[in-house]
């Protein structure tokens, strides 16, 4: 089948503003976006730059904007979107070349939730794991799925308001400590979300629950963590 | 000029080893890792079903069985000093990331959750073991996510998409790397004591894999170029169940949850080719069998699939056959709900990219290329080690998927590979800043960056009337088609050949974006230079061995031959030409014997 696709094109080292170059791929409505993006690049122009790794969902690289929705590129196909497609970087973050746009400050946002395990206390005597029953487990199962690959955050008005608001993909990383019955951070984490950076910039706008491609409940995550500022209870 | 830096330590790549290592090196020593992307994107996050150490959770278990397994899985061609190694590291390797952090799935009483895996078994009924420890099906994820996390709360200075173009040599001794930053296109040189590659497979050069694109076997590549030999390149696996034309993996975990695969014919064939453990054989049994299936015409419509099967009615009726119990001695009972919780992102990938629903419908499936077994030659400390007497190049390193300790021999044992990066990344770091404590820091030559520069500029001034895209899919067609699962010195000889034509014919290739800043297409031309350099060596590796083992099955040669053929390859670069050699294997505990499931 013929496909359209509409991709926006930015070189800093040539061009003063984007524009759209449209090109006509021959392929299949099977065809992951990426597949598209791959052949534009390897037969008619090999300028287009984009990130992309694992090409299946996981490594969280090539989320973009696709017909105006945030999506990863391998995990939308052709028959899901039409063969008129539109492709733009996603929003709130600088472009730095067509698709790609500068990840620097979503990482940082991600490092100030202080994103590892926080937890001083001995490790247990007999040399073997700490022990956490399958409920524990459970319960921030949702948000360790996260694969970091911005497209809640570039989806959240409040992020494109203000972009100092550290955004749903921090929040969410927050959560999985939070709620980690090993940890041992979750006030010091809550109150840095409670800052005028944090939480109060969500407005539940339910954006970036849409544009997850790992289904996470994003929503419901921040509403976790904002009532458990509110209680100081973790359950 | 390029900008240079200076580090004790510096890790190339971001990956699973890439960050033990950083990890454990910068504990002592001023440590930098490279990555050619955001570490989080690294491919060990791809890695789903589990890690394999013998913790005995859930039924007995100990080390020495997984060492025998490990031993039997790499067809005896692994060296048995680093198997006992690593199988010995592996429970305190575990109990350590679950230290750190990671979110392993629990059993009822708390402790890591374990499943079976294929090749992994009690070794006194050879009935499946539950070894693999697990977080769902993206154990390879918590993994990367909770390594990084790590080295984020231990302040590891990160070069994030920066790739490392070329090793520094002086007087025979590690002394840095070249890298671009692809955000600006300029050339850095990092001066340092110790080096350590972290760079991943190779499985690009295969038509139908469930490698990332990252996956070009850079950090094998420039070594080779260095005269640094690789170590059983003709060692590969193909993974039995990659979703239909695809290539993404289906975790084997999916049969370690009593998934099993059925024919055309609507028939469970696995207990045909291995009777005892059947749908949980090692991975290059299960392959050939799924071929052979195909091949005498029991694929699924007459095409070249066949079909994974985790729908519970099938599960349970073929579990009570088994006389498959709980590990508390209960019925085995599996259920939708326990699928979808066990596995969500298989689930998942088979919705989004097939359209089928793997809890009322089965998966179709075919071998997928998915783990390269050989590599970089190292010693069990992760010491690069250049010659048939394992002599060791001072200041250089090299662990995870790019390295051949070898513990993995001619196939690969499921849960092994994460089990690999985890412990060999940790000793090569530490040994590593060890090294460089007394190391002196080798003088820099004048540009050493200019042999880079001189690599990307030979990419812009071909004549242009190759296209790197079109000779990517020769190679890629060729060698999964001549070099796959099964092979043959007529089928070689047309790989070989027609890689080196490829080769050729990549002189002429032409790099038309002249831009600084993410030129991908003149990175991506460069990584494809990495593959062709690699696919020779393997199709000429695999060309070479006039035997049958582990995953190099040979139609012309079926059977394993140890008289002649108990020893690893090894393959040099000199000056453009392949040369090969070989060195002896380490048996300790167990000699070869046939290896029946």
């Amino acid at each position: 089948m013929e496909i359209t696709i509409k991709i926006f094109r930015y070189d800093p080292e040539k061009d003063t503003r984007g524009h759209y170059e449209t090109y006509v791929v021959e392929g299949d409505e099977n065809d992951r976006v990426l597949d598209v993006l791959e052949l534009v690049k390897g037969k008619t122009d090999g300028s287009l730059a984009f990130r992309r790794s694992c090409a299946h969902g996981v490594c969280g690289s090539d989320a973009m904007r696709i017909n105006g929705r945030n999506h990863l590129a391998c995990k939308t196909l052709v028959r899901d979107v039409g063969a008129n497609i539109t492709v733009e970087p996603v929003l709130g973050l600088k472009v730095k070349k067509d698709l790609v746009v500068d990840m620097d400050p979503f990482f940082d946002n991600y490092k100030k939730m202080l994103p590892y395990l926080i937890n001083e206390s001995p490790l247990p005597a007999d040399g073997r794991e700490r022990l956490q029953s399958p409920e524990d487990r459970a319960r921030f199962d949702e948000s360790t799925k996260c694969i970091l690959c911005a497209a809640c955050t570039t989806s959240c008005p409040s992020y494109w308001a203000n972009g100092n608001y550290y955004g749903p993909a921090a929040i969410v990383t927050a959560h999985r400590f939070i709620f980690d019955s090993r940890d041992e951070g979750a006030s010091e984490r809550l109150h840095i979300l409670s800052e005028t950076d944090g939480t109060v910039r969500c407005h539940t706008a339910y954006n970036c629950t849409e544009a997850c491609p790992r289904d996470i409940k994003i929503t419901k995550a921040i509403g976790e963590v904002k009532m458990a500022m509110v209680t100081g209870k973790l359950d | 000029m390029a900008k240079v830096h200076q580090f004790d330590v510096v890790v190339v790549g971001g990956g699973g080893a890439g960050l033990m290592a950083g990890l454990y090196a910068s504990r002592t020593a001023k440590t930098a890792v490279i990555s050619k992307m955001y570490p989080t994107r690294s491919h060990t996050g791809a890695a789903q079903g589990g890690i394999a150490a013998a913790l005995g959770n859930s039924e007995g278990d100990n080390p020495a069985w997984h060492m025998y397994d490990t031993v039997k899985g790499s067809d005896y061609l692994g060296d048995q000093d680093a198997i006992e190694f690593m199988t010995s590291e592996a429970p305190q390797a575990v109990i350590e990331l679950e230290n750190m952090g990671l979110p392993f799935d629990r059993t009822p009483e708390g402790r890591i959750s374990q499943r079976p895996f294929g090749g992994h078994t009690n070794n006194e009924t050879g009935k499946p073991v539950r070894r693999a420890a697990h977080a769902a099906d993206r154990t390879g994820h918590m993994i990367l996510q909770t390594l990084y996390q790590q080295c984020l709360k231990n302040k590891v200075n990160f070069f994030d998409e920066y790739q490392v173009l070329d090793f520094i040599m002086v007087n025979g001794k590690a002394a840095g790397v070249v890298a671009v930053e692809l955000s600006t296109g300029e050339l850095h040189t990092i001066h340092a004591k110790a080096v350590i590659f972290a760079t991943g497979g190779h499985g690009r050069i295969f038509e139908v894999t469930s490698n990332a694109y990252a996956y070009t076997g850079d950090g094998a590549a420039i070594l080779l170029r260095k005269g640094i030999p690789l170590e059983d390149m003709e060692f590969f696996q193909f993974h039995p169940t990659g979703i239909y034309k695809l290539g993404i993996l289906i975790t084997e975990g999916v049969r370690g949850e009593g998934g099993v695969l059925i024919n055309g014919k609507g028939e469970r064939f696995m207990p045909r080719y291995a009777p005892t453990i059947k749908d949980l054989a090692s991975r290059d049994v299960v392959s050939r069998a799924i071929y052979t299936e195909i091949k005498e015409g029991r694929g699924v419509d007459g095409k070249n699939y066949v079909y994974l099967d985790i729908r519970p009615e099938t599960v349970n009726k073929f579990a009570a056959e088994d006389g498959r119990t709980n590990p508390d001695g209960s019925k085995f009972n599996l259920t939708a709900e326990q699928v979808l919780k066990k596995l969500p992102d298989i689930i998942d990938f088979c919705r989004v990219y097939l359209g089928v629903d793997p809890v009322t419908q089965m998966m179709p499936i075919q071998p997928t290329a998915h783990y390269t077994m050989g590599g970089i030659p190292t010693n069990k400390f992760g010491e690069v080690v250049i010659d048939d007497k394992n002599t060791v190049l001072p200041g250089l390193y090299a662990a995870g998927e790019c390295a051949c300790v070898s513990v993995h021999g001619g196939n690969r044992l499921g849960c092994n590979s994460l089990l690999d990066l985890v412990v060999f990344g940790k000793h090569a770091g530490l040994r590593a800043a060890e090294y460089a404590k007394t190391a002196e820091f080798e003088k820099l030559p004048e540009n050493a960056e200019s042999a880079a520069r001189s690599e990307f500029e030979a990419l812009r001034k071909g004549s242009g009337k190759e296209n790197v895209f079109d000779l990517s899919n020769e190679m890629k067609k060729v060698m999964f088609a001549d070099v796959g699962i099964y092979r043959n010195e007529k089928d070689m000889r047309n790989a070989l050949e027609k890689v080196r034509e490829l080769k050729s014919r990549f002189k002429d290739v032409t790099v038309n974006d002249t831009g600084k800043i993410f030129n991908t297409e003149l990175l991506n031309a460069w990584e494809f230079g990495n593959l062709l350099d690699i696919a020779e060596v393997v199709a000429l590796s695999a060309l070479n061995r006039k035997e049958s083992r582990g995953g190099h099955s040979r139609e012309d040669f079926p059977e394993r031959d140890d008289k002649n053929w108990l020893k690893h390859t090894l393959v040099w670069n000199k000056n453009g030409k392949l040369e090969i050699d070989y060195k002896p294997v380490v048996i300790t505990r167990h000699q070869p014997k046939a290896r029946v499931y």
